[in-house]
């Protein structure tokens, strides 16, 4: 069975990054992949999705509602916004960071209290992870998408050793343990 | 080797595995990195063009000498190239002709979802459509191959999923060709009506050849499953109607211009319930009924908006209509916005304060229109403010005449943007015309332009001088200013709007996404909130920086967006806004 991944955020938070990471992820392991995303007006600070979906064999690069078996949010607003597409038996990994849309700042709309409340009463497998306390534990706010990247492979049939591969090659030679230490944290995550 | 490609990367891959000699193209979603991939090869020649017509008008020029050609745009840009477009249906190719056109079914970047599959059979242009990266690679070079042999130009049809969708693909090397070198034929270059008569019976009998080459395409290929239902698909849809519909039988159309007449009868005559899913217009529904076969169509496919798997499921009705939940409502929407220190902000405020009518064009300066900007009238397509602004003019008595502004970026003036001034000094207008000059291609992400004084391939070039250039055409009033003067900006748009006749007002700053501004050491700005009053005056800037607390009634600013432009501390009547010391 195919594997249909989502990764939610704002423009600018690196979800294309993450995203393109999982995906050479799954090629190193030797499963079939495809990934969608749109590029464009969305780097202005509007709301990103990438959908990854791999497997012995993928059609559509495209998860429609109803089809994610596990979403990662970089933004709790941005769980709640792509909720409907999610399976019911699905996973929802939010970071717990929120950033205001344009609305919110001047005023115009209001934030809502407890978006992660609400998902949790209609979804029974919600991990919250505060990404940025994590990674300012390690000491560098910017692993925290590697952590997040971490915890997302906690819930893939992926060969962690791909994983590691992949972050070896793609971060500067220089932060490559502190990566990998960041990777090992969300990895090891028990929300 | 195999790689994880774009479709867009693969439209590179292809041409340059297929020899292309020559790649020219104006940057626009989905279709930019096109060009972007292509002057990676630097054994093709690459070049921005200042609009998709020059680029039509060059690539065929590079045709006539020879050379292998593609042309890339995204769709609408076939608009503006759609004059030299149709007249190469009838010259056809002696170097090939391969033009990418980049639809954008569900408008993820673009201002209609028009189908320009439309465009291949109203111009005789055969046409591919690959249903993903590795047959993208392949049909550019098959398409280069079919230009020279069938003495055509050739279209490559994507979409945004295709263009922005990653799939695996395998490499080939590249083939060489030389180029053929220039030859002097106008029966066939020059279109004459006497030429073009005879051009165009060429043309449609090119077509009958192409239709068989089309009934033995390997790529146009039939999938029996389960024989009750037939489903006939290209593109995308494809990848949908496989993943939705498993066991039906499926007629793949990679080559849907002329479509495989003989092909489709076939099939037509081996499958129970007969079905067409295209994303758009009833592009092959049209022309299968027309053969009269009988075929269900946007009857179930929706025609609006692009598709998914699930539409598909939901039309042949195997699962029930999805239920969402409304809990998402209460996620606020998040619009793209202009970014903090966005030097077209000061412009959008001025436009505001005054209550302008502000006839807008096509650029992240597009974004001035949201609130609380709210500083744009109308946008249509490129270069169209310039027109529009004038064409309002004309319309309002002078008594109840509001004072009109037409806002254009400086990639977009050159674009088309020029005409239309000419049209307003020639025809005694008396607009004012704000030029946006932020020194770059911003929207699409940072391509070079006439204005740059960079070539796509890096290259040093003749930077234009926009001053110069617009006093040339005959404007006298011509003023440039720094954006970052919160009132400068506004008292001179307020006297040239006031002035008789037409001026130019060039409001320059460079983007602050472009990679050498983002490196400058910054100043941060804080609000004291002992001095805030909560008056909004900043919060009516509409910087992603700023926030307003509704319930300390206290603005705020986040230290981590804020680039140091100023213009909040500047619109500020209370000296509420200071720079954090030792911030540099």
């Amino acid at each position: 069975m195919n594997k249909r991944v989502i990764i939610s955020g704002v423009g600018g938070q690196g979800i294309l990054l993450a995203s393109d990471i999982l995906s050479d992820v799954c090629l190193k392991a030797g499963f079939d992949v495809k990934k969608s995303e749109v590029h464009g007006m969305s780097q202005r600070g509007g709301n990103v999705v990438s959908h990854v979906v791999f497997g012995e064999k993928v059609y559509s690069p495209l998860i429609s509602e109803g089809d994610a078996d596990v979403i990662l949010s970089f933004e709790k607003v941005e769980a709640l916004r792509n909720i409907d597409f999610v399976k019911k038996d699905g996973v929802m990994i939010i970071n717990d960071l929120e950033i205001y849309p344009l609305p919110v700042s001047c005023g115009l709309a209001d934030y809502p209290k407890n978006p992660i409340g609400e998902i949790k009463e209609h979804l029974k497998n919600v991990i919250v992870i505060n990404g940025q306390e994590e990674a300012e534990k390690l000491g560098n706010i910017k692993v925290m998408n590697v952590i997040l990247l971490g915890v997302l492979a906690s819930h893939l049939d992926i060969d962690k050793d791909a994983f590691i591969q992949t972050i070896r090659e793609k971060v500067p030679q220089k932060t490559i343990d502190l990566n990998l230490k960041a990777f090992d944290v969300g990895y090891n995550y028990k929300g | 080797m195999k790689e994880l490609l774009s479709g867009n990367e693969a439209v590179a891959r292809g041409a340059y595995e297929g020899g292309l000699h020559f790649a020219v193209a104006y940057p626009g979603t989905p279709s930019t990195e096109i060009l972007e991939n292509i002057s990676k090869y630097k054994e093709i020649r690459s070049q921005w063009a200042v609009n998709e017509k020059t680029s039509m008008e060059i690539g065929l020029g590079a045709s006539f000498g020879g050379a292998k050609t593609l042309i890339a745009m995204k769709h609408v840009g076939l608009n503006v190239a759609a004059d030299p477009f149709f007249s190469i249906g009838y010259i056809g190719a002696r170097g090939a002709i391969v033009i990418v056109t980049a639809d954008d079914p569900g408008m993820h970047s673009s201002q209609n979802e028009q189908d320009n599959r439309n465009y291949a059979r109203s111009a005789k242009i055969p046409m591919f459509e690959p249903t993903d990266s590795q047959e993208t690679k392949e049909f550019v070079k098959i398409a280069l191959g079919i230009s020279e042999e069938y003495d055509t130009p050739v279209i490559i049809r994507i979409t945004t999923r295709i263009c922005h969708s990653k799939s695996i693909v395998e490499f080939n090397d590249r083939k060489e060709f030389p180029i053929k070198g220039y030859e002097k034929n106008v029966r066939k270059n020059l279109i004459l009506p006497a030429h073009a008569r005879i051009l165009h019976k060429k043309a449609e009998e090119r077509l009958i050849k192409l239709r068989e080459y089309s009934n033995n395409f390997k790529y146009n290929t039939i999938e029996y499953n389960d024989k009750k239902i037939g489903i006939i698909t290209s593109g995308i849809s494809y990848q949908y109607v496989k993943e939705a519909m498993p066991n039906a039988s499926v007629l793949k159309i990679g080559f849907s211009w002329p479509l495989p007449d003989k092909l489709i009868r076939e099939f037509a005559d081996n499958v129970e319930t007969l079905y067409v899913v295209e994303e758009n217009d009833p592009f092959m529904e049209t022309e299968i009924k027309a053969m009269g076969i009988n075929i269900i169509g946007k009857d179930i496919i929706p025609i609006t908006n692009e598709l998914n798997p699930r539409i598909v499921k939901e039309a042949f009705k195997t699962v029930e209509p999805f239920a969402p939940l409304d809990i998402k409502e209460k996620a606020p929407i998040r619009p793209p916005a202009l970014c903090p220190g966005c030097p077209h902000t000061s412009v959008f405020r001025a436009i505001n304060k005054l209550k302008l009518i502000a006839t807008g064009d096509i650029g992240c300066y597009t974004l001035g229109a949201l609130p609380p900007l709210s500083a744009m009238d109308t946008c249509v397509d490129m270069g169209a403010s310039i027109g529009n602004a004038f064409g309002i003019e004309i319309s309002q008595p002078k008594s109840d005449a509001r004072k009109i502004v037409a806002v254009i970026g400086d990639s977009t003036f050159y674009h088309s943007g020029i005409t239309g001034l000419i049209d307003v000094i020639y025809n005694k207008g008396k607009i004012t015309l704000i030029i946006l000059d932020n020194s770059i291609t911003a929207m699409t992400g940072h391509q070079d332009n006439p204005g740059t004084g960079k070539t796509l391939m890096g290259e040093d070039t003749v930077k234009m001088d926009l001053k110069k250039l617009v006093e040339g055409l005959g404007i006298k009033h011509v003023y440039e200013i720094n954006s970052y003067e919160l009132e400068g900006v506004e008292e001179l748009i307020k006297r040239e709007t006031n002035r008789d006749e037409p001026s130019v007002i060039i409001a320059r700053n460079p983007c602050v996404l472009l990679p050498e501004i983002r490196k400058k050491p910054k100043d941060k700005y804080r609000v004291d909130p002992d001095k805030c009053t909560g008056c909004q005056l900043c919060v009516k800037l509409g910087c992603p920086a700023i926030s307003f607390d509704k319930s300390t009634k206290k603005a705020s600013i986040s230290e981590q967006y804020c680039v140091g432009c100023t213009l909040c501390v500047q619109s500020c009547k209370f000296d509420a806004i200071n720079k954090i010391e030792g911030s540099l």
